[in-house]
């Protein structure tokens, strides 16, 4: 016996004291701290990227939240006009066909030469609205604050860089000149960009703005919301309290998570087919493309809810069983308030995979140029990452920022749909 | 018991009600009420100006919808029917086909009008500093193509390609792929330099996809350059390089004449004149397509064809031109002005 311990003592020895001891104690601190820093490294990457995605983004996107204008008098001649103040007043369509891109030009070029353009060929939008607010304006000469070109407004934010070579920058001497110009006039002022907040798609970057898609994947969400949700909680509230466990059950199981695997264009083919091609409903429309993306992010929810339900501890179901209640009184009164908490993570993560798609989007053709914001769920929309990836595609250089604005936009409107729902995941939580 | 047939009638009308809302949102298919355009992706930069155009001057209509779905494609959907689910116009940066007219006219829509909105120049210019090349669009094909009709490409300077060239090195600076100029340059010059070989043509129709990869393909290891997105760029590095090819729009060199000029192709000079009687091998015409049926019932349709074929949009110093579009000849322009009023529908012997 003695024997037997000696030579174990010899072999391996747990003796704290002894070199070999000491010698893996010291290994496993420093697999310890090496583990530690291989995750503290890890989560020092991740932040990095997040860091330099959201400084790059932010950098970039800021400035479309700002908008330059030029000070112009503009004088509201009725002769070029074509139409009087009196004709205005009593039949005001007439200043539809009004000649107000003229009026603005005159003016402008009055104001401050027209060697090179300085205003937007939107600007004159603003002198109609203007007119039709008060007819009277007819013929007297007005001082106005008019939308800048792109060009004038890039060199206005500072993103031009003025040492380059002309030839290397995208706007030449003349608007530098003209620019500096209106700067010493004090001409020209750099405001809120109500435009790139209030309007839809331009072809013209200082025009275009952002609402008209945001506002289309507000709706594409409800309307995802409204099907995928309900449908995907019921769905996983049949399997797991009332399906009995065979095969058909368990090849619907098997289908439900390879449908979540599924790419997302396959979707955007299926919502073409049958949405579409069969049902005959509108292209472009934010129905067709929440119920496109409802399918996509059923089998998420459906998921998720079941993993939220198993996680309700058999004994509440048994207590109520137990003291006399009905499945579905043991479902609606017990289960599903537990799991709801959960349920509703899974609709997160389901929902912002949704907001965050263009692919089968593009499929149903809500890839349009659209100068208006969509009125209702069948009229044209598009969506915000749609939009986003319009306007990276656009080779106006105006159209860079905006591409970052658009881009916070969305980051802003995912945070917000975020805190929502964990606001209401908390309000729900009950412990036990 | 009771309480669970109360709640699963409860159950059971919940998922009702949830159902009859899907079904009410399908059925919400009513009547268009703004123009649907579809088509080209050459041709929406400037459908979609003369759009925003109509939909300022004419504050009455709803905004048209403008989608980019290549031409084919565009002219499919198009000829899928007549009625407010289909499109009412078609972009196309070709002629539609005669067999795409009889799709049209099998489902119904009867009445195409074809207009013929102006000329896309995609041109070859080079640094006025340079000595003056002249170059033909086999030329263009054998020096860029990564395979030149199936063979390895091997050339380095453009005395490889064709002897009575300078033996200066290929450096030809162009638009990225994702530019609607390099699917022109693609057609125009690639495909236009490929297609003088019989053999090429022949292989067209046996081996399509074959034919594509050869003529379409453009090398990679540094004779071509993509400039990105800034023109100016392009005009600025051809001032500095005396011996670089810069492929560009008709309307760039136009407006830097004083840096750059044409690189004739097969000895016709890319000029303003030559781009509109498309004798510059390079230049095509654009069109859109109307359903006449649908200009009668889509408000605003008639307005919108007013638009495009008035003189401040398409004509000489129109807003189209300022974004790169050539204008077509007078009398082009008033020919088709005059179909687009009268709604002269296209007829079959007039594609062939």
């Amino acid at each position: 016996m003695t024997d037997r311990l000696s030579t174990l003592d010899a072999v391996t020895p747990t003796v704290w004291s002894s070199p070999q001891m000491q010698a893996r104690i010291r290994r496993r601190y420093r697999q310890e701290r090496l583990f530690k820093y291989t995750g503290i490294a890890a989560l020092a990457l991740a932040a990095g990227f997040l860091l330099f995605l959201m400084t790059s983004v932010i950098s970039d996107g800021w400035t479309s939240f700002k908008q330059t204008e030029i000070s112009v008098p503009v004088v509201f001649d009725p002769v070029r006009l074509g139409v009087t103040a009196e004709q205005a007043k009593a039949d005001p369509t007439l200043l539809r066909r009004a000649n107000f891109p003229g009026v603005l030009a005159d003016s402008v070029a009055k104001a401050h030469g027209d060697e090179v353009e300085i205003v937007s060929d939107g600007g004159w939008l603003a002198l109609r609205e203007a007119v039709e607010a008060d007819p009277a304006l007819i013929g007297k000469t007005v001082p106005m604050w008019v939308i800048a070109t792109s060009n004038i407004d890039q060199l206005a934010k500072g993103r031009i860089d003025l040492d380059a070579d002309e030839g290397d920058r995208p706007v030449n001497d003349a608007e530098v000149a003209a620019w500096k110009r209106l700067e010493a006039k004090g001409d020209i002022r750099t405001v809120l960009n109500t435009t790139f907040l209030t309007s839809a798609d331009s072809v013209d970057p200082e025009l275009a703005g952002i609402w008209g898609a945001l506002k289309g994947s507000f709706l594409t969400a409800i309307i995802t919301l409204l099907i995928s949700f309900p449908v995907g909680v019921l769905a996983a509230i049949y399997l797991e309290e009332f399906a009995p466990k065979n095969r058909w059950t368990d090849l619907i199981e098997v289908s439900i998570n390879n449908l979540a695997a599924v790419p997302s264009i396959i979707f955007g083919l299926l919502g073409l087919a049958v949405f579409l091609n069969t049902m005959n409903m509108p292209r472009s429309a934010p129905v067709v493309g929440g119920l496109t993306l409802a399918l996509m992010t059923l089998p998420v929810i459906v998921i998720a809810s079941r993993a939220a339900i198993k996680a309700v501890p058999p004994s509440i179901r048994d207590a109520a069983l137990g003291i006399g209640a009905s499945p579905v009184q043991v479902v609606t009164h017990h289960v599903l308030p537990l799991a709801l908490p959960g349920m509703l993570t899974g609709t997160i993560l389901g929902m912002a995979r949704a907001l965050g798609e263009t692919a089968p989007l593009l499929m149903i053709g809500m890839r349009a140029f659209l100068t208006s914001v969509p009125q209702g769920f069948t009229q044209p929309a598009t969506a915000l990452p749609v939009q986003i990836f319009i306007w990276s595609d656009n080779v106006s250089r105006g159209f860079v920022e905006k591409t970052s604005g658009a881009i916070i936009v969305l980051l802003l409107f995912l945070l917000m749909i975020n805190s929502l729902a964990i606001y209401l995941r908390n309000r729900f939580e009950v412990r036990w | 018991m009771a309480g669970i047939s109360v709640n699963r009638a409860n159950l059971i009308r919940t998922i009702g009600l949830g159902a009859a809302a899907v079904a009410l949102l399908a059925s919400c298919t009513d009547s268009r009420t703004q123009i649907r355009i579809v088509g080209s992706s050459t041709v929406f930069p400037f459908t979609t100006v003369v759009a925003e155009n109509f939909s300022r001057n004419n504050p009455e209509y709803l905004a048209p919808i403008v989608e980019a779905t290549g031409t084919g494609g565009g002219i499919k959907l198009f000829c899928d029917g007549v009625g407010s689910r289909f499109p009412d116009v078609a972009n196309a940066s070709r002629r539609m086909k005669p067999g795409e007219l009889a799709d049209c006219q099998k489902n119904g829509a009867k009445d195409i009008v074809e207009i013929k909105i102006g000329i896309d120049g995609v041109v070859l210019v080079q640094g006025k500093k340079g000595a003056p090349f002249n170059l033909t669009l086999r030329d263009v094909y054998a020096a860029l193509a990564a395979e030149p009709f199936g063979k390895k490409q091997t050339a380095k300077t453009w005395k490889d390609v064709n002897p009575a060239l300078p033996a200066t090195r290929i450096e030809v600076i162009g638009p990225p792929p994702t530019s609607g100029t390099r699917d022109a340059f693609n057609e125009l010059y690639m495909v236009g330099g490929c297609d003088t070989d019989p053999a090429m043509k022949a292989l067209k129709k046996t081996d399509e996809s074959r034919h594509k990869e050869i003529c379409n393909k453009i090398r990679e290891d540094g004779a071509y350059v993509e400039a990105g997105e800034n023109d100016n760029l392009i005009v600025q590095k051809l001032g500095t390089n005396p011996t670089a090819i810069g492929v560009l729009g008709f309307s760039f060199l136009e407006r830097n004449m004083d840096t750059i000029r044409d690189v004739p192709i097969d000895g016709v000079p890319a000029t303003y004149q030559t781009i509109s009687d498309f004798s510059y091998p390079a230049s095509r015409p654009l069109f859109i397509y109307v359903k006449a049926q649908h200009v009668h019932a889509i408000r605003g349709l008639r307005e919108f064809l007013d638009e495009y074929t008035s003189e401040r949009a398409w004509g000489p110093g129109g807003y189209l031109q300022r974004r790169g579009l050539v204008p077509a000849p007078d009398d082009v322009r008033a020919e088709n002005r005059a179909r687009a009023e009268a709604l002269t529908p296209l007829t079959k012997g007039d594609l062939e």
